[in-house]
């Protein structure tokens, strides 16, 4: 009896940041192939809670709906993952739907990840071209290096690393694997590479790559499946490499 | 001397190259974006961008591209501009290169090119399956360099209301709507470029991104901005059906040896893999012998429609078709399908090697847009200025594979420029433009948000956009007959009616995204129009306008670009001929080399 399945989901409630948080219980009705993005909008157009209250359509973030935007992280049964790729029929119910926890919330599931942002800026996360006028093509770049540098690229600023980082917490700024495997990035290829100096000065200090104590959840937490552990040892070398050098020579 | 101001709407492809050339410029840029630029529907694009390179020693030229977008386009784009995109091509490739994009390399390290539909050459430049992705973000982190010096201030989670158009018509700025605070300001600028994609919301489900609604556009087109060839739309013959999003599955499925069917029976109630070869349907196969399933992208879309729209032969009475890779072995499967496959196991949790996939054709691409000139970008409004795909340009009546991330940059690019040229060159500055003029603005937008917080109705926004959606789709989209386009365009207005009464069911001031949404649907339901009556207007087929009563190209009455505009209230379609002093335009062949 296809048609009357329901889908149990519970959703954490904050009308902002300052307000309190409460937990609401929707029943909706099963389709195949449904996601966490279709229950969030089924309660949308019927905002009312299983036990019949009214209540408010839930804000949260999303835009491409394939996992490639970054959007729609959010903790789901305490896992932090996307939700268009979250399948409720590999969910167990009820499903538990929560804001991510190390970001300031904004409201119900929509946290702002602004900091992620900015820890790019901090460590020059781009490459110093002279200008879009027409200079010709950009230097060779190996095939073996393209296959190294393409997955790092693949990052989508989704915080999912940061999340489920012991390190990342009210404590201290620890900008996390995301940012650090992108400094890696950018001092792989050619013309980054003559910036690697100060993407390394960047990454070290408050907050930077010496605050990684290793327990390496964020490349589990990756929908990417990028290399993160990889990508901090190798900035790690470097930094000590640099370290070093500025050391002997005063 | 006077600082000019620029403000940029919109931060995929054709916004962020805006923005960089205009702070190049040393003009400080406003970026206003509803998601962060980062996040934009660009990065959605897979195949990759093309340019002429002749990498491969083909004999590939610049005018070859350009004669293949011109045909694909059915002769519908005004040509002196596409040809500028195309000699543009390959320096985009290498400014994206310059950028640190990780294209596919060639053993000798240089950039490897793939062969795209429409076209005979490997012109296509791809970062392994994730280019638009790639792409973006090169061009992120060029804005990211210019807001770190101080060059470009970001607004994103700021949505676009409306452009504030002094009393001579002369654009002034815009205003904008906090999405967190719901606070509506205005901002002040020379001169703004919209670059804010495409508007496959308007068919409820699309292969296109969440906040591609296309309300801005129509925003603007309420306000005196005009809106160009609308009834083109591109409509894709595979993605996988989802009831939030229409996900995208390649032709390549179909090119190792995918094939097409539905159940004879359309009571059918066993799993496909139980169904006798004689009760299904291989509708393509039968209907096209001589291609198959490997008909072209139209046709196929086309067939699909029919069978479930006609027939009623559509699975389970829903509209979708099987696309069955099962009888293909594993291995190939793997080897050959891998990426792809993957997108449906993950999405639909089922494994298309073990059960045939289900398909349906799915809107894909606006080739119609805001109305600009063949020179510059620059709209019909003075100071107002379009890019990418939110615009008409370069893509006629059919886009080819490919072509919209150059377009999209190339656009922006020119749009920067001209932008700059223009508010330098103002006599009038924005700055003198009476408060007045900014006031009279923001409270209309102000009372609109009040009036919709406030009201006590019965209709719920989503189910307003879920009945559009279907009714576009239905009619709208591959298949156009006149009785059916009447029906739809009265039905929008009957949605626009029942808009009158919505309910948001919620009164929050904060980060109240039903109210955002409500104001997004209302400029849907108008380019809705558009879009409907255009087609219903145009008595030809041509490109993916596709009319089975009206089956010819008709040169001699329709060789011209719909030019829809605001009068009294009301849309009204004009026509302007079409720049044809390039290439000569001759029939669109799909059965023969052209
Ligand atoms: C699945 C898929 C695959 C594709 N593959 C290819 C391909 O391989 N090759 C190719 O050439 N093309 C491809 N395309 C097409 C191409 O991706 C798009 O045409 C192109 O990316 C559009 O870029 P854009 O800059 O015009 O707009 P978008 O990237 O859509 O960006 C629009 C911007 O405007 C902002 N915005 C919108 N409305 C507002 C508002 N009201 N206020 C403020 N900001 C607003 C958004 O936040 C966003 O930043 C593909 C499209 C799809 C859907
Ligand atoms: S590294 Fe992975 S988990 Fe971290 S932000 Fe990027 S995509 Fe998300
Ligand atoms: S909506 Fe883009 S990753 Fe989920």
């Amino acid at each position: 009896m296809a048609e009357t399945k329901q889908v149990i989901v519970k959703v954490k409630r904050q009308a902002g940041p300052k307000e309190a948080a409460r937990w609401e219980e929707f029943s909706l009705k099963w389709r195949p192939s449904m996601n966490v993005i279709i229950c969030l909008r089924d309660i949308a157009e019927n905002p009312v809670t299983r036990d019949g209250k009214k209540t408010t359509p839930v804000t949260y973030d999303s835009n491409c709906l394939e996992e490639i935007c970054g959007s729609c992280a959010m903790l789901i049964n305490g896992k932090a993952r996307m939700a268009c790729s979250a399948l409720v029929d590999q969910l167990e119910q009820p499903i538990r739907i929560e804001p991510m926890s190390k970001f300031p919330l904004v409201r119900d599931l929509a946290v702002d990840r602004q900091f992620m942002f900015e820890s790019l800026k901090r460590v020059k996360a781009w490459i110093p071209i002279d200008g879009t006028y027409n200079l010709g093509e950009g230097p060779r770049v190996s095939p073996e290096v393209q296959e190294k540098g393409y997955p790092l690229s693949n990052c989508i600023t989704c915080g999912n690393c940061l999340e489920v980082c012991p390190q990342v917490n009210e404590h201290n700024q620890f900008v996390g694997a995301a940012i650090i495997s992108q400094v890696r990035l950018f001092n792989m290829h050619p013309t980054g590479a003559m910036n690697k100096s100060e993407r390394i000065a960047a990454i070290i200090g408050p907050g930077g790559i010496q605050e990684c104590a290793n327990a390496q959840n964020c490349v589990h937490a990756c929908p990417k499946g990028i290399p993160l552990t990889e990508s901090i040892a190798e900035v790690n070398r470097d930094a000590w490499k640099q370290a070093l050098l500025s050391w002997l020579v005063g | 001397m006077r600082q000019p101001k620029i403000i940029v709407v919109g931060g995929g492809l054709a916004g962020l190259m805006a923005t960089i050339r205009v702070a190049e410029a040393g003009i400080p840029v406003d970026l206003f974006s509803i998601v962060p630029v980062k996040r934009s529907h660009s990065v959605c694009a897979q195949g990759g961008i093309n340019a002429a390179k002749n990498q491969k020693g083909e004999g590939d030229t610049v005018d070859k591209h350009f004669d293949d977008t011109i045909y694909g386009g059915d002769f519908l784009a005004n040509q002196p501009l596409v040809k500028r995109m195309c000699e543009a091509a390959p320096g985009i490739i290498d400014l994206l290169d310059r950028m640190g994009v990780m294209f596919n390399r060639t053993p000798e390290g240089l950039l490897d090119y793939r062969r795209f539909g429409g076209t005979l050459y490997h012109r296509t430049a791809f970062a392994g399956a994730t280019t638009g992705q790639q792409l973006l973000y090169a061009l992120d982190e060029q804005v990211r360099r210019h807001e770190a010096e101080g060059k470009v201030k970001k607004f994103e989670g700021a949505t676009f209301l409306s452009a504030v158009i002094d009393g001579g018509g002369v654009c002034r700025g815009i205003c904008a709507m906090d999405l967190r605070t719901m606070e509506v300001k205005t901002f002040t600028a020379d001169a703004v470029i919209f670059a804010t994609g495409g508007n496959g919301a308007i068919f409820g489900r699309s292969t296109n991104s969440v906040v591609c609604t296309g309300s801005a556009q129509a925003a603007l087109f309420q306000q005196g901005v005009d809106y160009a060839n609308g009834e083109f739309i591109q409509v894709h013959p595979t993605a996988i059906p989802g009831e939030d999003k229409l996900r995208l599955m390649s032709e390549s499925a179909r090119g190792e040896g995918g094939r097409v069917w539905v159940p004879r029976n359309p009571a059918e109630k066993r799993p496909p893999k139980s169904i006798p070869e004689a009760e299904r349907f291989y509708f393509l196969e039968e209907w096209y012998p001589k291609y198959g399933n490997l008909v072209p992208r139209d046709i196929a879309t086309r067939a699909i429609h029919r069978i479930v729209y006609q027939e009623k032969l559509g699975i389970d009475g829903q509209p979708a078709v099987y696309l069955d890779v099962t009888h293909i072995p594993r291995e190939t499967l793997d080897r050959k399908l891998e990426g792809i496959l993957e997108i449906y196991e993950k999405f639909l949790g089922v494994d298309p090697r073990v059960e045939p996939m289900k398909v349906f054709p799915a809107m894909h691409y606006t080739m119609g847009g805001i109305w600009v000139n063949g020179e510059d970008q620059a709209s019909n409004v003075p100071g107002i200025y379009a890019a990418g795909e939110c615009e008409y340009q370069y893509h006629g009546a059919n886009r080819l594979g490919a072509n919209s991330l150059v377009s999209c940059i190339f656009g922006g690019g020119i749009a920067g420029r001209a932008a700059v040229k223009y508010a330098k060159n103002l006599e009038n500055s924005a700055e003198s433009t009476p408060a007045a003029v900014f006031d009279g603005e923001r409270k209309r937008q102000e009372e609109k948000n009040h009036k919709l917080i406030n009201q006590d109705g019965s209709e719920n926004p989503i189910t307003i956009w879920r009945e559009l959606g279907q009714v576009m789709t239905e009619h709208v989209t591959v298949t156009r007959i006149n009785k059916d386009l009447e029906m739809t365009d009265g039905k929008i207005r009957a949605l626009q009616e029942r808009y009158k009464k919505i309910n948001l069911s919620d009164r929050t001031k904060w980060s109240n995204q039903t109210l955002n949404f409500a104001r997004e649907l209302e400029n849907m339901l108008v380019l809705a129009r558009v879009i409907t009556l255009g087609a219903l207007a145009r008595n030809e087929s041509r490109g993916a306008h596709y009319k089975p009563d009206y089956p010819d190209r008709d040169d001699a009455n329709w060789l011209k670009t719909t030019r829809a505009k605001w009068v009294n209230n009301d849309i009204q379609l004009t026509y302007e001929p079409v720049d044809i002093s390039l290439i000569k335009p001759r029939p669109r062949r799909y059965d023969a080399a052209k």
